[in-house]
């Protein structure tokens, strides 16, 4: 939208992870309306406040439905929009800082429903908005505007957090590669249940990891980014939590179980039990 | 002595019957056509605690829960000691002859448990008290026999036998009364309103209410004494289309039924004060990004944990302004457990009719008080649904100085929900012009809610009674009290609370002095009144039990003697 008008003033820096984030979601949305005929306004985007969360207002070409509401709280607000019109596809766009740090009480309950949501989450390791502040994936010992003397918190691995929680749908990506981040996040919406794609989105400013995630053989430097091997068996939590605990930045797909009910699933298993009742009906329980 | 009205209180531990006997003289009485109120309180505990339950049996409609007792129904000594004082001059006291004794010269033995177990039925012990102070005004058997019938004729096999040991526990109870020698009078015979009855709580009323609105996505969070209204949608809120969930907080409830609201589903949750400022930057993502949702706020003592199983008015302030910046929540405030149900129709029509939140404020002692109603008449309660953008792409939701139809995920006319200050088609914005327009955009559309109905009476007098809330039933009969004794006073009231009738405002406005009896310290409503420029003044009580009757009239004698001072002064 932001092409289109002029008094929209907000802006990423130029070379914004998030740039590449975006255009992975404007095409895994096309790839979807290929594949399912839906229309571009069957997707509601969800947006995180930070930088991340301006995305929905950024996204060009045919227009999703947006809501960009209150820090911390995108899982929530998608679960209502999903369990209220479980046709509509519901993205969440967020940060490290929106998602995982004031809104991290909400990933153990909506894992446990397995809420049919897609979560992308921006990771820059840094608040990049509030102009950079330290975040629950900040490394532990970094100096930051926030902690000036060097941060003293471990910092957080969010995809073994993830498994921790139960999320039935956890793949790892960059905004680096956005066509292959387009089809992690197709999958994840294909997915019935919760995913999350974790998308290393770095912050040029104040936490530039470019060069650390792709390398730089003429310094040394080796590439922090592998790509997850092929004979990975996705539907092992074992070999999940395996896989993580190899650090780095591994791409792909981490985890998938299929063999989970969305809640959505779940509450038709609710309306077989359930006796709906007219008006009228639940009135007279009450008349003498 | 004919007598019209019979009040009774049950005091003893959680779980002795206190509650299950005045409901059950309570249905009892409703069931031949008198009008029945009880009022509870319960301790903050799983079981045991002491307690206490008041049932008001009357001829007439009934307002309040009525101040002067004239039985108690002690089940321990504890009980006995706590509430013998209420008992009015010439009241008798029924104590619970298995628990403990007493020498009280008003007060006869009466051994529940042990008659009870006599009839072969353990569970008939509320029987026995209820064929005790049925005996005492001379209710006639066949109003209690016809009671046990419909209570417990459920197609089983041992029907016969439960209702034969219900019905002998009750005569054993009967029996006990009449050789004490007590009687207080004749109860008058019931005059049975020729319309039909339900009989229910508030917290009822208002999930009742907001199914005829159509509501449609409910998400709640467990907290007293609130929870009845979650547990009542889980149950029916189903089928189709329909989605009632125990979410995991507050945060989560609101930012739900937001995202339903959005969606185009009408939705609503229900808490406490604590769970109200939870919400409260939810609150103001709905009022900022225009989303229709309701809150029910049923109050309790507060702040914090406070109290929360008693009744309390102090949450006005928090709802009107709960979220940060500029807003101003609409409020409805019902007075009743029938405006509980009218109360919730009204806020989802509300919030649909202008785009936004809505806060619907009970209070503890509406939510757990059994009371018979007229049955509405659905047919003359209008449900309204928000109106919907149909044309194509390209649309600018925030567009106009007023309310614009609203785009559905799905169709045409996508936009982006904002938080932010916004441009028209949802986009954050920082200009100043913006943020002018947007913010008289919001306010302007209260306009939307501006009704035309309120109560009036005598309005001819210059200083006026107006409660709110759950107070009005006490102070309307506190009202009455004084009009017969010939005080010259006006009688205000509304549900409607933000924004209030304009009408109603300026002929508060008119009025010398406007006398406010609320349950709180700082006399929320008197407060927002002098906002209004209304000279108000606020009756207050902070003791977490409703106002008493004869508390009021002498109260507001009281305020009306100093305003004639000050006017000769």
């Amino acid at each position: 939208m932001s092409k289109k008008n002029p008094e929209y003033d907000f802006k990423w820096c130029p070379g914004c992870g998030d740039f590449g984030v975006r255009r992975a979601l404007e095409v895994a949305m096309i790839n979807r309306l290929e594949e399912t005929g839906l229309p571009i306004e069957n997707n509601v985007v969800v947006a995180g406040i930070g930088c991340s969360g301006n995305l929905v207002h950024l996204l060009e070409g045919e227009q999703p439905y947006g809501i960009h509401g209150i820090h911390g709280r995108t899982l929530p607000v998608a679960m209502g929009v999903k369990m209220a019109r479980p046709e509509l596809n519901v993205v969440i766009v967020a940060g490290d800082g929106d998602f995982l740090s004031i809104g991290g009480e909400h990933i153990a309950p909506q894992a446990a429903r397995n809420v049919n949501v897609t979560a992308v989450i921006m990771d820059n390791g840094v608040y990049g908005l509030t102009k950079g502040q330290s975040s629950p994936t900040t490394e532990m010992g970094a100096v930051t505007s926030s902690t000036p003397f060097g941060k003293i918190e471990e910092d957080l691995d969010p995809l073994e957090l993830y498994l921790t929680l139960g999320v039935s749908y956890i793949a790892s990506g960059f905004s680096g590669q956005p066509r292959v981040l387009a089809r992690l996040i197709n999958e994840g919406m294909n997915h019935d249940g919760m995913s999350m794609i974790h998308v290393q989105s770095p912050c040029v400013t104040y936490n530039d990891t470019f060069q650390l995630i792709k390398g730089n053989a003429r310094e040394g430097i080796a590439p922090a980014l592998w790509d997850i091997p092929e004979d990975h068996d996705p539907s092992s939590k074992q070999a999940a939590y395996e896989l993580v605990q190899q650090g780095g930045l591994p791409v792909g797909v981490i985890y998938k179980d299929e063999s989970r009910a969305s809640l959505e699933g779940n509450m038709e298993s609710i309306r077989a039990k359930a006796r709906s009742r007219s008006m009228e009906q639940l009135m007279d329980a009450y008349a003498f | 002595m004919l007598m019209n009205d019979f009040v009774v209180r049950f005091a003893g531990e959680g779980g002795q019957g206190v509650v299950t006997s005045a409901e059950g003289l309570a249905q009892a009485s409703t069931q031949v056509g008198y009008h029945a109120l009880t009022y509870a309180t319960f301790p903050s505990q799983i079981l045991g605690g002491p307690t206490w339950t008041q049932a008001r049996i009357c001829t007439e409609p009934i307002l309040s829960s009525g101040d002067q007792v004239d039985v108690l129904v002690a089940f321990n000594e504890e009980a006995y000691e706590t509430h013998a004082e209420e008992v009015r001059e010439g009241g008798v006291i029924i104590y619970n002859a298995d628990d403990f004794t007493m020498t009280d010269p008003r007060s006869f033995g009466l051994a529940v448990d042990t008659l009870a177990r006599s009839t072969g039925n353990n569970r008939a012990a509320n029987m026995v008290v209820i064929g005790a102070l049925a005996q005492l005004v001379h209710m006639p058997q066949e109003y209690l026999e016809d009671f046990v019938e419909a209570r417990f004729r459920r197609g089983r096999d041992n029907d016969d036998e439960i209702i034969s040991s219900n019905i002998e526990a009750m005569h054993l109870g009967r029996q006990n009364a009449a050789e004490s020698g007590f009687v207080l009078g004749d109860l008058a015979p019931p005059n049975p309103p020729d319309y039909q009855q339900l009989m229910l709580k508030g917290n009822e009323a208002i999930a009742l209410g907001a199914t005829h609105a159509g509501v449609q996505f409910y998400a709640g969070y467990p907290i007293s004494p609130a929870t009845t209204i979650l547990l009542w949608m889980e149950r029916n809120l189903v089928g189709e289309g329909k989605f009632a969930y125990q979410v995991s907080s507050e945060i989560e409830a609101i930012t739900a039924i937001l995202g339903a609201g959005y969606a185009g589903k009408k939705a609503m949750t229900a808490t406490a004060g604590p769970g109200v400022s939870l919400m409260s930057e939810g609150l103001g993502l709905a009022w900022m990004a225009e989303i229709p949702l309701v809150v029910v706020d049923v109050q309790r003592g507060g702040p914090a944990t406070g109290l929360p199983t008693k009744t309390e008015q102090s949450d006005l302030m928090g709802c009107l302004f709960p979220a940060h910046g500029d807003v101003r929540m609409p409020i409805i405030a019902p007075g009743s457990v029938e405006e509980c149900f009218f109360g919730a129709v009204h806020a989802i029509n509300w919030a649909e009719r202008y785009q936004g939140p809505v806060i619907l404020m009970s209070e503890m002692s509406m939510a757990e008080r059994v009371q018979n109603i007229r049955k509405p008449d659905l047919s003359k309660v209008p449900v309204e649904d928000r109106l919907t953008y149909e044309g194509g792409n390209g649309y600018h939701r925030y567009s106009g100085n007023e309310l614009s139809p609203m785009p559905l995920p799905g169709g045409p006319g996508a936009y982006v929900a904002n938080g932010s200050e916004h441009d028209e088609m949802g986009d954050t914005t920082h200009l100043p012009s913006r943020h002018i327009q947007m913010t008289e955009r919001r306010f302007g559309k209260l306009k939307l809610l501006e009704e035309e109905n309120y109560e009036s009476d005598n309005t001819g007098a210059s200083i006026a009674l107006m409660p709110w809330g759950g107070s009005k039933g006490p102070v309307r009969e506190a009202y009455d009290a004084l009009r017969e004794e010939g005080v010259d006073i006006a009688w205000y009231y509304t549900m409607f609370l933000h924004p209030i009738p304009p009408k109603l405002r300026d002929e508060l406005r008119a009025k010398e002095l406007v006398i406010v009896p609320e349950l709180n310290y700082q006399g929320q409503w008197a407060n927002i009144l002098r906002f209004h420029r209304v000279a108000s003044t606020p009756i207050t009580q902070y003791t977490g039990l409703p106002f008493k009757v004869s508390d009021l009239v002498s109260k507001v004698k009281e305020i009306m003697a100093e305003q004639k001072e000050e006017a000769r002064a």
